[in-house]
């Protein structure tokens, strides 16, 4: 599959595309279809996200994973740093 | 230290309100990020894996406490608490908001700190020797000389837009503890047989793609006409650099290909032409700068003897501290590098501790080391026991400095965009693995740097032991090379063979090391041994039974 993501234009937070806007969380994430990046430039002209691009996926049984580390690592946070990012989110963490 | 006059704070001053300015605009939508991306870059503000990465500027790696305060306390304010001190000498926050970022600079401002120089094909923030004005084996400060240096590429008109990033070195000891001669100019201070002070002067030298030890152009330039020398070299660079092509745009191409030889003469030949326009600036006007370095107060009758009952406190004693050149005074290095730890970082407190200790011990000074470590560097050997019981207090006694595990990293995959594998967690596996100082110790001086990609930021090609991530059909791969150094010895490692997994190349470091101790010659340390033998018996130690 195909997502959309980006950076969050003030906060630099990572997010992905849903459907209808943008969440930082990838399990929001939905597939974007042939029009991504059209999507993209869109959203990006109306300054709802900064450098959109399309990444591939899988589904995984938590929602979608990209298939690239870099990707993966976008996704959570470091890996260095449980801590930080929305991996500390999910756990109660930050 | 340097202090700024009017103008250079006027300066730093207004640029933060440009760069307000040129934010508010973004955040407005009257400037898109293709038109914005210049000049955040400008002003150190990248975008990374998940934020805004912030670069704060350490010129020279030079600051006092009250300037370590402020980092610790930017840290806290606008950033996870925490900061990441780079191979540059300067230091990086990983989650900054757009919003925020001029009122950082505007913090930074009070303490005469800013982010120019940190980006871009500019000249950027020019590195020196972290034992400056300390070092025993010094033929003069090379600090006065840097910030001359700063003072003259700051905003230079002619090389804001270089065909690439541009990096200078100083050093003014033979011992090169700044990687001199792998920067687009490395600067040697000496002597000339009349006792006149001058550079040797180094072009052509980098890592990244093309890794090259510059090649030496002028062996003796008069020191009071650097600027004007400098004008020329970068004159012809700036004119016949390319610009075609991204990865053939560092000089080291240029010199490369055209020879040193040639080089030298169009240089020589500009510098006929730039002395004519007076550049160098008047003999009082470099005393100015230089008498704001001169030496602390140190008490030269200060007792010599120091305590080293405490095992644990002469264990970091033997491997942290180094005479100064002022008897009954050391320098001494802070590891940012504890076992499993991330190299070159510290938590907002731990960077408070430090700037408290250069406060009551330092003559409020500290060194920001291109191997992401701090240092103290003028501090009375009486009082070496109450520094290192208060780094113990705060995780940063860790006595490792040069050993296998005061690791060299850059941010690798875990925050860089740039980046095509990890650095972090491969500094903390071999960290882990190495753990038993004893063990360390043995080992000797062994200087591994990981890069996690061919921009090479954690130096890799400079390392005894480099390692380089690579990405291999989506996965991380790591390749391993040996020879290289970035000291007066300065050499580019070899890749040993094909690479391996994260877990593989630990392994693969351990087996080197191990065919080291069996093969090593009294006094040999692994660079000495690998350079005597060659690659062949860690290939075959390595590649028997590797997990490739």
């Amino acid at each position: 599959m195909k997502l959309v993501t980006g950076n969050d234009l003030v906060s630099g937070d990572v997010i992905w595309w849903t459907g209808s806007g943008w969440s930082r969380f990838i399990a929001d994430a939905v597939e974007a279809g042939p029009d991504g990046e059209a999507t993209g430039a869109r959203e990006e002209a109306a300054r709802r996200v900064n450098g959109p691009y399309v990444v591939e996926a899988a589904d995984g049984p938590l929602g979608p994973v990209p298939l690239h580390i870099k990707e993966r690592i976008r996704a959570s946070g470091p890996t260095v740093r449980l801590d930080l990012g929305v991996q500390a989110e999910k756990q109660g963490i930050a | 230290m340097y202090k700024y006059d009017e103008y250079d704070q006027a300066m730093v001053d207004a640029r933060v309100e440009e760069f307000r300015d040129q934010c508010n605009r973004r955040l407005s939508g009257e400037m898109t990020e293709d038109q914005f991306k210049p000049l955040r870059l400008m002003n150190g503000l990248y975008l990374q894996l998940h934020a805004y990465m912030l670069r704060v500027a350490v010129p020279y790696g030079t600051l006092d406490s009250r300037q370590m305060h402020m980092l610790a306390h930017i840290a806290r304010k606008y950033d996870r608490g925490y900061g990441h001190f780079t191979t540059r000498q300067n230091l990086q926050y990983n989650w900054i908001k757009l919003d925020d970022a001029a009122d950082i600079l505007a913090e930074l401002a009070t303490v005469e700190m800013h982010a120019i120089q940190t980006s871009g094909n500019c000249i950027r923030n020019i590195s020196a020797d972290q034992y400056a004005g300390a070092a025993a084996d010094e033929v003069a400060d090379p600090r006065p000389y840097a910030e001359l240096l700063r003072q003259w590429s700051t905003f230079h008109p002619e090389f804001l837009m270089l065909p690439r990033k541009f990096k200078i070195a100083v050093i003014g000891a033979d011992e090169d503890r700044a990687a001199m001669k792998l920067h687009d100019i490395g600067l040697k201070l000496l002597k000339n047989a009349a006792g006149e002070l001058g550079f040797e002067v180094y072009v052509g030298g980098g890592q990244g793609r093309t890794p090259m030890v510059a090649p030496l152009i002028r062996d003796f330039l008069p020191a009071d006409e650097l600027v004007s020398y400098l004008e020329a070299c970068l004159r012809v660079y700036n004119r016949y650099g390319r610009r075609d092509n991204l990865y053939k745009a560092r000089i080291k191409i240029l010199v490369h290909e055209i020879g040193a030889d040639e080089y030298r003469r169009q240089v020589e030949e500009e510098f006929l032409h730039v002395k004519t326009l007076a550049l160098d600036p008047p003999a009082a006007e470099l005393e100015r700068i230089a008498a704001m370095f001169a030496l602390p107060p140190l008490d030269p009758t200060a007792p010599a003897e120091i305590d080293r009952s405490d095992p644990d406190f002469a264990l970091w004693l033997d491997q942290q501290v180094v005479d100064h050149k002022v008897p009954g005074h050391a320098i001494v290095t802070i590891s940012l590098k504890p076992t499993g730890g991330i190299p070159g970082d510290a938590s907002a407190d731990q960077i408070d501790v430090m700037a408290k200790l250069a406060r009551e011990f330092s003559h409020d000074e500290l060194r920001v080391t291109h191997a992401q470590n701090i240092v103290l560097p003028h501090v009375r050997k009486a009082d070496l026991y109450a520094i290192w019981t208060r780094l113990e207090e705060s995780g940063l006694a860790t006595p490792n400095l040069d050993l296998i595990t005061d690791i060299i990293a850059c941010p690798g995959l875990d925050y860089c965009a740039l980046a095509n594998a990890r650095s972090i967690p491969l500094a903390q596996k071999i960290t882990e693995r190495f753990a038993n100082l004893d063990r360390q110790r043995d080992l000797g001086e062994v200087k591994l740097k990981i890069s996690g990609c061919i921009n090479a930021c954690g130096h890799h090609h400079a390392g005894h032991i480099g390692i380089l991530g690579v990405d291999r059909k989506g996965e991380e791969n790591y390749q391993l090379s040996f020879g290289g150094s970035g000291a007066e010895d300065a050499s580019v490692g070899k890749i040993i063979g094909p690479g391996f997994s994260e877990d593989g190349i630990v392994d693969a470091v351990e087996k080197a090391l191990e065919t080291y101790r069996g093969i090593r010659i009294e006094g040999e340390r692994f660079l000495d041994t690998y350079r005597r033998v060659g690659s062949d018996p860690f290939k075959a130690a390595i590649y028997e039974k590797a997990s490739v």
